[in-house]
């Protein structure tokens, strides 16, 4: 009783500034950094139809004899108009990079989140009836496991390419990868999730909640759902990095995002097409944003997962 | 005190204070504790969950787990300060002068190793014993806490032994090297009556026989009474009372005791409603000035709310507590203040 | 307020049995047999309207599974459930059913495990009155809430707070206003003060024979506390590996105990009134329920065993307004005495 409760938003305020989280998340600065880091990134990929400099992939504003120009800090026949350089096609190196970061974003938040739908879902129904509703599902999962994410990308790739036209399929592209990752994610989170009903469950709280009658979908969204986001939050947010480059991995091997909307695994495939020419640019930022953003988020993931483990604190 | 009046007192501690450094200022869960066993006595603490009694025990084994640390005062064993050891020479004490019984046998036990295993290894480790002897030890120590087949007992695992039983395996680890003083935090919490029973005589008898000096820490006021000698009783991470366990229990000079005693309900007496402390202990954060107890205390006046109370005589007992001082408790508060 | 005549609970041939088997492969590559734990093994209990029974006993013995049974938690294996001459097994529309749910609750043990982390008080106290849909408004809602914060002692304002605010005192209030939220006439209490400090204990007991006697409540009270038992009883049935081995009126109870397991827990309590009575620790433990004893389960422990008792369970019979399942008593083996345990001081 330390403190009275307030109401609405100040009283959230209040208990978000008073928390544990709240002061772990303050005495580290490395996390400070990479959420720092990790919301300008986002910030500035969402923004980046306002922000860019150029539309790069609108054909109308390209001019070949752009192409190639190399980075301004490193080469005199650079232009303050393309301060990252251009490609080949005189495509603008920064203003792909905030597009394509805003897909990747998007391709990876899509993802995460059909996982988690499906995760939570199947982790709440197994974790909650048990018995022979559990166990087959968690067979799935266990089969699920047996195939890397890359490897059902490319069986759900391959099986969409062979149903329907390739021009379609450059449409239904970003569907297919989100489709192929949410799939390949989920069992994280049916395990996660049907492990925490487990225990929560037998609480009292629960019992008390059966002694006068709700229905178990009640008790699952009102009462267990709650107490499980704990875990989930961590899993999501360390997943979240590892779609991103699942993404990127799956678009390298030109099974992801098409050329005509790159995301920043598809730039770095077309920039690699043309290394070998010494036009390194075009490749590496890209790179090197992949990176930062990944780092950013998965310390970001870390730091979440020791601050809510009341063992580590 | 009468025990420890003209032999040198085994165990002495003088006024330990253990702090536990938080975000949020640092916390005094120990505040100015200071009490004495003589060889073969057994000194039951007593008091409710955060009274400090346990972290008292663990600051006496050299077990205080951090951030918690001794911040002021001394512990003596046998005249030997031991509360400023480095960890590696407390070890050796640990195991060779004071054995440690916890609440739960589990953790105290490794699942890996045998009993037998972990008897032999804890004895060679403290006494010049080739493998044989120790196990010859071993074997005898089980006996004597009562471990029916010792002999065959001896190569089981931990798990394969009942609570009770189990209980009785940490105390014969405990025992290994003949130690003068036993720390038991809880030891038979965590047990039925029944099998607890059992576990309490069998820690009186060796108290008896060998003159080990017990610290029984518990927050179970019948287990001391049929148990202790004396008894301190903790609150707000002070001693509220100390005294011969009789006179605690039956002529209880703090009102916090008093309440304690009168709250427990007992097959002596059926009464319609049972004694009450209203509230509840303060939380470390929250420790008011003055007495600690001065919130829940029916008996306060103006000095309990500004000035500290040590222990004073009262009665057969020493009790923390203005109403036995020459100068009382000082004016009355008013009423409405009270309510306030 | 008892009235003597309808039992307004009625327990009858209640058993339940879980099942602890491996998972069939396994069973089946291992070689291994079911294992079924027999946690209540065939219970009669009747209690009268107004009236506190408790049921006591070490733990394993069945007596936390007996009360969730009661409210139906757990479906029983076989036996049944009579509320105020309703069988609750038997069939009943949605409506019928909530009715009876309403009039009986349950408190639990742990007062840190019983309230949703998440809610707020209020929300946690007025989830019964909302689900049994008891308010006609907003404002009788946030009535009722005050209302029953204010009957266990506790402020209304209360209500804006989290759980982790209280202590553990506070908590089993708020637990108990909860149960009292759907206006029950049957409130069955689980080791209610067992997580407790003995001073809070204390306040939390006074509150509960307070509440009784106010809203003419019947508790089933389960405990492993005989003191506490002793104090809060009308009757008292004592449990041993999920058989009831004697029942009777409290003050009979610990002055004449009859069982030999009653006996023992008797003289296992730890004596504060340092009487001088001698303790006479008992030997053994509770045997695993997954196997138990032939016969009367207590044969092993029991000095006044015979060859009957290991063959032959015993059967509850009726004596000095209780009933006692024991061969030794029955055949007059085992003389019954008054004994000091409730003696005044």
């Amino acid at each position: 009783m330390a403190q009275a409760s307030r109401s609405g938003l100040s009283g959230w305020l209040h208990r978000v500034s008073d928390s544990d989280v709240w002061w772990s998340f303050k005495s580290s600065p490395m996390t400070v950094a990479a959420a720092v880091a990790t919301f300008l990134i986002i910030a500035v990929a969402f923004l980046s139809p306002v922000l860019a400099p150029h539309t790069p992939f609108d054909p109308a504003t390209l001019s070949l004899s752009d192409g190639l120009k190399p980075p301004v800090l490193v080469s005199p026949d650079g232009e303050w108009a393309f301060p990252l350089g251009t490609d080949d096609q005189g495509r603008d190196v920064l203003s792909s990079i905030m597009y394509g970061t805003r897909l990747s974003l998007i391709v990876s938040l899509a993802a995460v989140g059909v996982a988690m739908v499906l995760g939570i879902s199947l982790g709440l129904i197994s974790g909650y009836f048990g018995g022979a509703i559990d166990a087959v599902i968690m067979r799935v999962a266990d089969v699920q496991l047996t195939f890397p994410a890359i490897l059902v990308a490319l069986l759900i790739d391959g099986v969409v390419r062979g149903l329907i036209s390739v021009k379609r399929h450059d449409e239904i592209a970003i569907f297919v990868v989100v489709g192929a990752i949410g799939l390949s994610f989920w069992v994280s989170y049916a395990r996660t999730v049907r492990g925490s009903v487990m225990v929560e469950k037998n609480k009292e709280y629960v019992q008390a909640a059966r002694v006068i009658g709700l229905s178990p979908l009640l008790i699952m969204v009102r009462h267990v759902l709650p107490n499980v986001t704990g875990p989930v939050l961590v899993i999501a947010t360390l997943n979240l990095g590892l779609a991103i480059i699942t993404e990127a991995t799956l678009s390298f091997l030109g099974v992801g995002l098409p050329s005509t909307e790159p995301s920043l695994g598809t730039l770095i495939r077309l920039g690699n097409e043309v290394l070998q020419s010494g036009d390194w640019w075009i490749t590496v930022f890209p790179g090197i944003t992949l990176a930062a953003l990944v780092l950013a988020v998965n310390l970001l993931g870390d730091w979440l997962r020791d601050a809510l483990n009341p063992k580590l604190r | 005190m009468a025990a420890a009046s003209n032999n040198q007192p085994l165990l002495e501690v003088r006024n330990l204070r253990v702090e536990f450094p938080t975000r949020r200022g640092t916390l005094l869960a120990v505040d100015d504790v200071s009490f004495d066993i003589a060889p073969g006595e057994v000194l039951g603490v007593v008091g409710e969950s955060g009274a400090g009694k346990s972290l008292t025990g663990n600051a006496i084994i050299g077990l205080l787990e951090p951030p918690g640390r001794v911040a002021g005062g001394e512990i003596r064993l046998d005249g030997r300060r031991i509360d400023n050891l480095p960890y590696e020479e407390m070890r050796k004490i640990r195991g060779a002068r004071i054995g440690a019984i916890f609440q739960d046998p589990l953790t105290s036990l490794n699942p890996l190793y045998s009993v037998g295993r972990q008897l032999v290894e804890t004895i060679q480790t403290h006494l010049p014993l080739s493998s044989s002897q120790a196990k010859a030890r071993a074997i005898e120590l089980l006996k004597e806490v009562g471990i029916p087949g010792a002999e065959m007992r001896i190569d089981h695992y931990p798990h394969q032994f009942s609570g009770g039983m189990r209980q009785r395996v940490v105390i014969a680890l405990a025992l290994c090297a003949g130690p003068r003083l036993i720390v038991a935090d809880e030891p038979t919490t965590a047990l039925d009556v029944s099998i607890q029973a059992q576990i309490i005589a069998l820690l009186k008898r060796l108290c008896r026989e060998h003159g080990t000096a017990v610290m029984l820490v518990t927050h179970d006021m019948g287990v001391i009474a049929e148990t202790a000698d004396r008894v301190a009783v903790m609150y707000a991470g002070r001693v509220a009372e100390i005294g011969p366990v009789r006179e605690v229990v039956k002529h209880a000079k703090h009102p916090y005791t008093k309440g304690l005693m009168g709250s427990i309900p007992s097959l002596g007496v059926r009464t319609e409603k049972l004694t009450q402390i209203d509230g509840a202990m303060p939380r470390l954060t929250e420790i008011p000035r003055g007495c600690a107890f001065n919130p829940r205390c029916t008996f306060k006046g103006r000095r309990c709310l500004v000035e500290r109370p040590n222990l004073m005589p009262a009665g057969a007992t020493r009790a923390a507590c203005w109403l036995h001082d020459s100068g009382g408790v000082g004016a009355p508060i008013p009423k409405e203040t009270v309510d306030a | 307020m008892p009235d003597g005549g309808a039992d307004f609970v009625r327990i009858e041939g209640l058993k339940r049995h879980f099942d602890v088997s491996a998972p069939w492969l396994v069973r089946k590559l291992e070689g291994r047999a079911r294992q079924v734990v027999q946690a209540v093994d065939g219970i009669d209990i009747e209690i009268a309207k107004g009236e506190t029974f408790s049921l006591v006993g070490e733990s394993g013995c069945g007596k936390s599974t007996v009360a969730r049974l009661v409210v139906g938690l757990y479906p029983p294996t076989a036996g049944r459930i009579e509320f105020d001459g309703n069988d609750m097994a038997g069939r009943h529309s949605r409506s019928d059913m909530a009715a009876l749910r309403r009039r009986m609750q349950m408190i639990f043990q742990d007062p840190f495990a019983s309230l949703n982390p998440r809610w707020r008080v209020f929300d946690i106290i007025a989830e019964p009155i909302r689900a049994f849909g008891l308010s006609t408004g907003k404002a009788d809602l946030e009535a009722r809430v005050a209302a029953l914060l204010r009957q266990v002692k506790l402020n209304p304002a209360d209500g804006r707070k989290y759980p982790h605010e209280f202590s553990g005192g506070q908590r089993q209030r708020i637990s108990i206003a909860r149960a009292l939220a759907s206006e029950p006439e049957f409130l069955v209490c689980d080791e209610p003060t067992s997580a407790l400090d003995v001073s809070v204990q204390a306040q939390i007991l006074n509150l509960m024979v307070d509440l009784q006697r106010r809203l003419q409540l019947t508790y089933l009270f389960i405990s492993h506390n005989l003191a506490v038992v002793y104090h809060i009883s009308t009757r008292v049935g004592v449990m041993y590996l999920g058989r009831l081995v004697e029942v009777a009126p409290t003050d009979t109870l610990f002055r004449r105990p009859k069982h030999p397991y009653t006996r023992m827990l008797l003289d296992t309590i730890p004596d504060l009134e340092m009487t001088g009575r001698q303790r006479s620790p008992v030997g053994g433990e509770v045997p695993s329920p997954i196997n138990p004893p032939s016969g009367c389960s207590f044969h092993p422990r029991c000095p006044f065993a015979n060859d009957r008792c290991k063959a032959e369970r015993p059967r509850a019979l009726p004596i000095e307004r209780g009933t006692v399942a024991c061969h030794a008593i029955e055949e007059g083996r085992l003389p019954i005495e008054d004994r000091s345990y409730a003696l005044n001081t």
